[in-house]
């Protein structure tokens, strides 16, 4: 009887030190991790919780008296502002267009990369660097030296073909603004895409020639189905990045003309450091952070089976 | 443009492998398959170097201009033939631009080495010693990634003016930390996952701490993945202009917004700016083209090797 209850003791014992052990394990295991996840915490989600904060009162820096809490009013305003609507739409066209121009022409660009040719390491260094370039740089470039209406290259171009000059930043800013935006953003597609293509096995494509396929079908039942997961990843990164777009209209267009191509980083911009409208701005700062996270859902998705993420 | 395409993957040595006889070696007669996949491909590398050139000539012109005179710059029709010189260059550095590059250097240098310091062990908690909910963790770090900037910018704003931080050099150090850190943690995490796991038991049963781990026996393995990480620290920190251009003014400006400010306070100088725009460049430039390899590995964060 006695034993029974020692042994009984004994195990309990042991069972409570193994706990602890573990935990101490556990422990062990996290530290190394918690300096990022702290620094990132209070340098990106403090602020945020902030912006909520101010979302809820009516703040002007140029009226400091003024900074009373009104609820959800900021938010009630968005939704009755038509810039702010056009903004999202912007948004929208320019994260897609550049993302998929510029993914349709990285994969043209990989697909004549990916031969062996007098030159071949010369010519992807040359088509990589629009992507290395300061993007303040390459907005500017595209601004002045290429799509200024009088001494532009671009005009000078189409001239030589009887075509008239064209103010490309005030006539057409949002096209202008793809423009540079895609060049810049093709490398960075055509980079995954070669890379995709230089991960095939060459066999499964020797085959597809014995079989006698032509050379679409061998790209459309081949090759496009192995480049998936390298064009899903391409297009994922890509918009991440591509979303957040100042620079470019900064520079190019300074969101004009009037508000025509302003996207929703440069509005709420606008509205926070030349209005001074804290509060209204931070509510729009709510409204697209909300936005992206029922994309980002659906896209993290996607992500962890391109990474092969289990849990 | 399919029927130019469709021959030469077939005339691609590299593709066809042992299949087809060595094109090269048969005295090919006109008009035979073999002289007709011959010039196709050699048509396709015209094509390439062309579409090539043509997708470069953008920064060949910036670097053509920066090497002129204002007034042959802004001419019209452009001017193709022309004297060189370094008069805009010289124009640049003496106005200040030292200054800039000084900032610039600080912000970059510091936030990367900082970066690794911090995502080097978070990456290993991720990926070789993992902790439970890894997943979560990981989804954490690329959810910071997703959020717009512009959603943050004013507490940061307030606040940095509330603490004195504003144009401060030592605050976009911190920022770009940030913002750098969770793609440094992915990155690395791939690399350290290559580490084959009897290394490691190896080094245990020796009795390394993790510490001595890290060091001796996984920072030479995946020394290659830290230049990847720290060259995509590198080029984005360098390139940042909107927490540059609205939290700074007179003391901490980078680089970015020197070039903004060459266009707007003195009228356009289409040759200056250019001149700037190409030393604003040249670093990040010349650290990609050396190492294109990582750059792939490192813009997939990871994902594609």
């Amino acid at each position: 009887m006695a034993t029974l209850v020692e042994r009984h003791n004994v195990k309990q014992q042991q069972l409570r030190t193994h706990r602890e052990q573990s935990k101490a394990e556990g422990w062990r295991r996290r530290a190394p991790l918690l300096p990022a996840v702290i620094f990132v915490v209070v340098v990106t989600q403090i602020p945020f919780l902030v912006t909520l904060w101010y979302s809820l009162r009516s703040w002007n820096l140029l009226r400091p008296d003024g900074n009373i809490f009104v609820g959800l009013g900021n938010y009630a305003d968005i939704f009755t502002d038509s810039t702010f609507r056009g903004a999202a739409l912007n948004s929208v066209i320019i994260t897609v267009g550049c993302v998929l121009a510029a993914m349709v022409l990285g994969i043209v660009f990989a697909l004549l990369l990916d031969r062996k040719f007098r030159g071949q390491g010369f010519i992807r260094t040359l088509m990589i660097t629009p992507f290395l370039i300061m993007p303040v740089a390459g907005a500017m470039l595209w601004a002045v030296s290429m799509l200024d209406p009088s001494y532009g290259l671009v005009n000078w171009f189409i001239g030589l073909f009887g075509i008239p000059a064209v103010a490309w930043t005030s006539t057409f800013p949002m096209f202008s603004i793809l423009i540079a935006l895609v060049w810049q953003w093709t490398p960075f597609m055509m980079l995954l895409v070669l890379a995709g293509l230089q991960a095939q096995p060459k066999d499964v494509l020797e085959a597809a020639q014995m079989d006698g396929a032509s050379w679409w079908q061998t790209f459309a039942s081949v090759t496009l189905p192995q480049l998936r997961r390298y064009i899903e990843l391409g297009l994922l990164l890509g918009a991440i990045y591509v979303v957040n777009t100042f620079d470019h209209i900064y520079l190019m267009t300074a969101g004009g003309p009037g508000t025509a191509s302003a996207n929703l980083p440069f509005y709420i911009y606008q509205r926070a450091f030349l209005g001074f409208d804290i509060g209204q701005a931070a509510a729009m700062g709510v409204v697209v952070v909300i936005g992206t996270i029922i994309i980002a859902v659906f896209a993290l998705r996607l992500l962890f089976r391109s990474f092969d993420i289990k849990d | 443009m399919t029927t130019k395409l469709e021959t030469p993957a077939a005339g691609d040595p590299s593709r066809s492998g042992a299949l087809a006889p060595p094109t090269a070696t048969q005295p090919a007669r006109p008009h035979s398959p073999a002289s007709k996949r011959r010039m196709s491909s050699s048509l396709l590398t015209a094509l390439t170097w062309i579409v090539g050139l043509l997708f470069f000539a953008p920064v060949l012109w910036m670097v053509m201009t920066a090497f002129k005179q204002e007034s042959a710059a802004a001419s019209n029709p452009p001017s193709f033939f022309f004297e060189p010189t370094l008069d805009q260059f010289r124009a640049v550095l003496d106005s200040g631009a030292g200054v800039y590059f000084a900032n610039s250097m600080i912000a970059t240098g510091v936030s990367t080495v900082l970066v690794i310091a911090l995502g080097v062990p978070a990456a290993y908690a991720l990926s070789i010693r993992p902790v439970k909910k890894t997943k979560d963790v990981l989804f954490f770090f690329i959810s910071t990634k997703m959020l717009p900037v512009v959603a943050v910018i004013m507490p940061i704003y307030v606040i940095a003016g509330q603490i004195g931080a504003l144009d401060n050099i030592w605050t976009l150090v911190v920022l770009y930390t940030a913002m750098n850190l969770p793609i440094a943690v992915w990155m690395m995490r791939s690399f350290f996952q290559e580490v084959p796991a009897e290394v490691l038991e190896a080094a245990e049963m020796d009795g390394a701490g993790l510490l001595k781990t890290l060091r001796i026996v996984l920072m030479p393995m995946v020394a290659p993945g830290l230049a990847a990480t720290a060259l995509i620290c590198v080029i984005f920190a360098w390139n940042e202009f909107f927490f540059a251009l609205n939290l700074t003014a007179a003391t901490a400006p980078t680089v970015p917004v020197f070039l903004v400010s060459t266009m707007t306070s003195e009228g356009l100088f289409l040759a200056k700016l250019s001149a700037a725009s190409v030393l604003a460049s040249l670093p990040v430039v010349i650290a990609g083209w050396i190492a294109q390899k990582q750059l792939v590995r490192g813009l997939s964060m990871g994902a594609v090797k």
